[in-house]
């Protein structure tokens, strides 16, 4: 197994998949069966080989595994360096098992050039899993911003009516934070000579020039993120969206920020994420608070689910600044958590608007009596999402709070409050849309339902269940480290202030 | 001095205008039926050209007591430069057939065009540089005319003659200048008076800065960038797409030299000159683009902000910086070259059309078409993994290495304003509902470099460690 590049494989299949996509012929139709056939037989492989990943992958250790590494730019010292640990091993994971249900959920949702649709989702697919498993500055920089053109694509070409303002907002936003990181990159390259990942982990970069590259990180993992005040680009964009969209967007392209804060700014910048941990919390709980408050008052449930998103996100930057096992340990577990359930919220608009073409709150009313079905699934999601023991939601959150509470008790109580106000606005949403009397006409016909999204659902239930009462063959995965980021940044912490380490 | 070594060193130079000539006498006796024939003959004299820079001797040669100068930088810009020209005159042929341009000379102006090109970047004195220039700059003006019965066209070709013929005349008043206070011409001779003197006479600065502002007028750098829009738009469109390329690698290269070789110990004095027009360059470049509806005059904006990444290669002032300047200009060839393919390939009924409004869903009249200028608009947003990231990677990294933050982050900024515009091509194409389609079959040519630079474009990153050697080799020599 370690001479196979296992991970190339992985990262590069879905494009395998364009190819034979592109090869097809014969009539429209014919084109877009093959289209939709192609991309979920190339989704579903690479789910599967992502999955043996996970089951050669050694728990006990932190060190990077299935690394591959050659060198592309020998002048430079730069090389194509590909590998996983704990922490992006589930992100991985979760990017191949977002793929087919995305390809399920547009099955029927696209008509129009389904082939370019696609491939799209392909592309974006690869980008996603190399963005992942890049152990190289500069590599994880290009999947990280490539990432950026099929999205464009997907929102503007398939999108609602504002899609084409809610493209250019997504995609200037972005590369705005981006090119921000790829200034402190160019910094970072120059002090320490390389832009391999584990060097510059192990590399001390001066205090000084710590906090410049890590305000330039921050620009763009907060804009990704993404966190108050630079969320605003997120609702417009899950609005525009194809459900199909809103799923990767949320569950996928959120937790690049994440990621990005846990693989680069902890780690390499130690000194500077300790001095910047009350900018993160002031930021986080407003977002919690202020975002949950905004939702509240949607009257469109996209709307509503993107900024829970947000709130949802201020935990995870909360979890992962408390620089904690439980809190870090918590912030990736609320990750996956939220990248199945939020994913799923989305799915289970997609179910209604397919079928009344509406993503009013007020259009529907009293469903449970036509949809029961539909009701309970969208209950587990919705429960999963208010954090109630015994779903996903509950561990990442509860974690969290956890390990803010030996930091900051005020910023624990701040971010408790919100959990009440996402309880809130979330029983509100349901009760609207599943409760009450069906009164509307239009409704009175609506379908449950059908095998294909109960095919799409059952694995996102069972998921958001298994997670929830059984958490630890998730948590031992990334244990270990979790353990060796958090040795290292206080190492390198004790290793300048003495004091600081006592005085947490 | 031995002639046959001064010969040997000029043997693309002396082929390609013994070549022209014979060119021109074939044409002056076969008439305009001699066009074709005359064009393809045209490409074959720039490819054997280029062998024959590639065959030429290795290291550094100095011939005619010192004129010229042959080395691995002068081989990297006119491999490059005859490329672009090569692939801008394949592209001309089916457009000039089709809107009766017919004349011959215009593949002879071409070659002599691109001969004028060579000696600028082999020059080695201030002469031999001017009279390069010269040579380039006046089949130039003929070539932005070529369309002698159309206004705009004339027009373009006026303008042009009129402000190079200025920039020209700043630029010898710079060389008069230095030659007063330095005694001399030659590019050695120049760097060894400046070597020892660490305090230059303001004499001296004040023609630098002439002869850095009629160079920045042919890279068309802001502020000398005023005629590029409007000869972008007059020039017939395959005239534009050799403009936009070759003479722009041509005269960064110069740049780059005379910058870095007679005046490379004035690094301090010039180079906030070169940092401000590159940040000005950047900033009226992106913004400036912004407004336009004619996608010739879109192309001119983005030529101009281009040039201003490029010259951030130049301020930084190291090794690092030309290397990225001559891998930036490589990615440029392409991806303009590209551009311009597609541009003129839209047509209908029969005619050019060229407001960007036009491309309004191209990818459902045009998929093929719309995928690659989509590639080629994405590229030169900088938007990895196409080529046109690394372009920018590498001058910005060069600059980080200068010390020059601001610029970088400023410049960087610049490109998500840039973004803006390229992606509105791409939302035309891809957002919006088709207009009318474009005439089918835009000719073979046409298709075979949209398709070749394309998959160049894309698939950049594969050959980057190759081209990143020769352009390693090739800034080496300047230092």
């Amino acid at each position: 197994m370690d001479s196979f590049p296992i991970l190339s494989l992985v990262t590069f299949l879905p494009l395998v998949g364009v190819l034979f996509i592109l090869a097809a012929r014969g009539t429209e139709e014919q084109v877009a069966r093959n289209a939709r056939w192609g991309a979920l037989w190339t989704s579903l492989a690479t789910f599967v080989i992502s999955l043996l990943l996970w089951l050669n992958f050694d728990p006990t250790t932190s060190d990077f595994q299935f690394v591959e590494k050659v060198a592309w730019l020998p002048a430079f010292n730069i090389s194509y360096h590909m590998g996983i640990d704990g922490i992006s091993l589930f992100f991985v994971i979760l990017s191949t098992f977002l793929t087919p249900i995305c390809v399920l959920a547009s099955w029927k949702a696209i008509t129009v050039r389904v082939k370019e649709y696609m491939i799209a989702f392909l592309v974006l697919e690869t980008f996603m899993i190399g963005t992942f498993v890049a152990l190289d500055f500069l590599i994880f920089y290009i999947f990280f911003e490539a990432v950026l053109i099929p999205m464009f694509i997907i929102i503007g070409v398939w999108g609602g009516p504002r899609r084409v303002y809610s493209a250019f907002k997504f995609f200037l936003y972005t590369l705005a934070g981006s090119v921000l990181l790829l200034a402190a990159l160019l910094a970072l390259y120059f002090e320490a000579g390389t832009t391999d990942i584990p060097t510059l982990m192990a590399f001390s970069v001066p205090a000084e020039l710590q906090t410049w590259l890590w305000l330039a990180f921050f620009a763009s993992f907060a804009v990704k993120m993404p966190m108050w005040p630079v969320h605003t680009w997120l609702p417009d964009a899950h609005v525009e969206a194809p459900t199909a969209g809103s799923v990767i967007l949320a569950g996928v392209l959120l937790k690049m920020g994440g990621y990005g804060f846990l693989r680069f700014s902890l780690p390499i910048l130690p000194l500077a994420s300790e001095q910047f941990v009350p900018l993160i919390y002031t930021l986080s709980v407003i977002a919690i608070i202020y975002t949950s408050l905004v939702a509240l008052a949607q009257e469109d449930m996209k709307k509503l689910i993107a900024y829970s998103s947000v709130a949802h996100m201020g935990f995870v930057t909360i979890g992962i600044f408390t620089a904690t096992q439980q809190g870090i340990d918590g912030a990736i577990f609320q990750m996956l958590s939220h990248g199945i359930l939020s994913a799923a919220l989305f799915l289970c608009v997609g179910v209604v608007y397919d079928r009344e073409h509406s993503r009013e709150i007020a259009h529907y009313g009293g469903l449970v009596e036509r949809m029961p079905k539909f009701a309970f699934v969208f209950m587990v999601f919705m429960l999963g999402s208010i954090g109630l023991p015994g779903t996903s939601g509950f561990v990442g959150e509860f974690l969290i709070l956890l390990g803010v509470f030996q930091d900051n008790t005020w910023v624990a109580f701040f971010a408790a409050t919100g959990v009440i106000l996402g309880a809130a606005y979330m029983l509100y949403l349901y009760r609207r849309v599943i409760f009450g009397k069906l009164e509307k006409e239009y409704l009175k016909k609506i379908l449950d339902l059908e095998p294909r999204e109960i095919a799409i659902f059952a694995p996102l239930v069972a998921l958001v269940l298994w997670m929830g009462i059984w958490p630890d063959p998730f948590l031992s995965v990334f244990d270990a480290s979790v353990s060796n980021l958090l040795a290292n940044y206080q190492t390198a912490l004790s290793s300048v202030d003495p004091l600081n380490l006592a005085g947490r | 001095m031995n002639i046959a070594v001064d010969i040997s060193a000029i043997w693309p130079e002396l082929f390609m205008a013994v070549a022209a000539m014979v060119m021109l006498m074939y044409g002056a006796f076969r008439g305009e039926g001699a066009t074709r024939f005359v064009t393809w003959a045209g490409v074959l004299v720039l490819v054997v050209a280029a062998l024959l820079v590639l065959a030429g001797p290795a290291g550094k040669t100095t011939a005619f007591n010192g004129q010229f100068v042959v080395d691995a930088f002068a081989v990297f810009a006119k491999v490059l430069l005859i490329a672009g020209a090569a692939l801008a005159l394949i592209l001309a042929q089916p457009y000039n057939m089709r809107e009766d341009i017919k004349q011959f000379e215009y593949p002879i102006l071409i070659v002599f065009a691109v001969l004028g090109m060579m000696m600028m970047v082999s020059a080695n004195d201030l002469l031999s540089l001017y009279v390069g220039l010269e040579l380039q700059s006046l089949a130039l003006y003929v070539v932005a005319a070529i369309r002698r019965d159309n206004l705009r066209s004339s027009e373009a070709g006026l303008k042009y003659f009129v402000l190079g013929a200025l920039s020209s005349g700043i630029l010898l008043y710079g060389m008069s200048l230095i030659y007063g206070f330095a005694g001399t011409t030659s590019f050695d001779g120049l760097a060894a008076a400046f070597a020892t003197d660490s305090d230059a006479p303001v004499g001296v600065i004040v023609g630098l800065v002439f002869i850095a502002a009629g160079l920045a007028f042919k890279v068309s750098a802001v502020p000398f960038h005023m005629w590029t829009p409007d000869v972008y738009e007059g020039a017939p469109t395959p005239v534009t797409a050799f403009f936009a390329v070759a003479p722009k690698i041509a005269a960064m290269a110069l740049f780059v030299r005379v910058m870095l070789e007679p005046f490379g110990d004035l690094v301090a004095e010039w180079q906030q000159v070169i940092w401000f027009i590159s940040l000005a360059s950047m900033i009226l470049g992106s913004f400036a683009a912004i407004v336009q509806t004619n996608i010739k005059r879109l192309m001119a904006y983005s030529s101009i902000g281009h040039m201003g990444f490029v010259l951030v290669g130049l301020a930084a002032g190291n090794e690092t910086g030309v290397q990225g300047i001559l891998l930036y200009l490589t990615i440029y060839v392409f991806m303009n070259i590209g551009t311009f393919a597609c541009i003129l390939a839209m047509r209908r009924q029969g005619r050019m059309v060229e407001d960007i409004d036009q491309l309004a869903g191209l990818s459902k009249t045009n998929p093929y078409l719309a995928a690659a200028l989509a590639v080629f608009m994405f590229s030169m947003a900088g938007i990895p993994p196409l080529a046109g990231f690394f372009a920018k990677f590498y001058v910005f990294l060069a600059a980080i290495e200068a010390g020059l933050y601001v610029l970088t982050v400023v410049g960087l900024l610049t490109s998500v304003v840039g973004a803006y515009y390229y992606l509105r091509i791409v939302k035309l194409m891809y957002f919006d509902e088709p207009a009318e389609a474009f005439d089918r079959a835009p000719g073979r040519e046409i298709t075979v470099i949209v398709t070749v630079t394309g998959l160049i474009t894309m698939f950049f990153f594969i050959g980057l460690a190759p081209v990143l050697d020769g352009a390693e080799a090739a800034a080496a020599v300047l230092f």
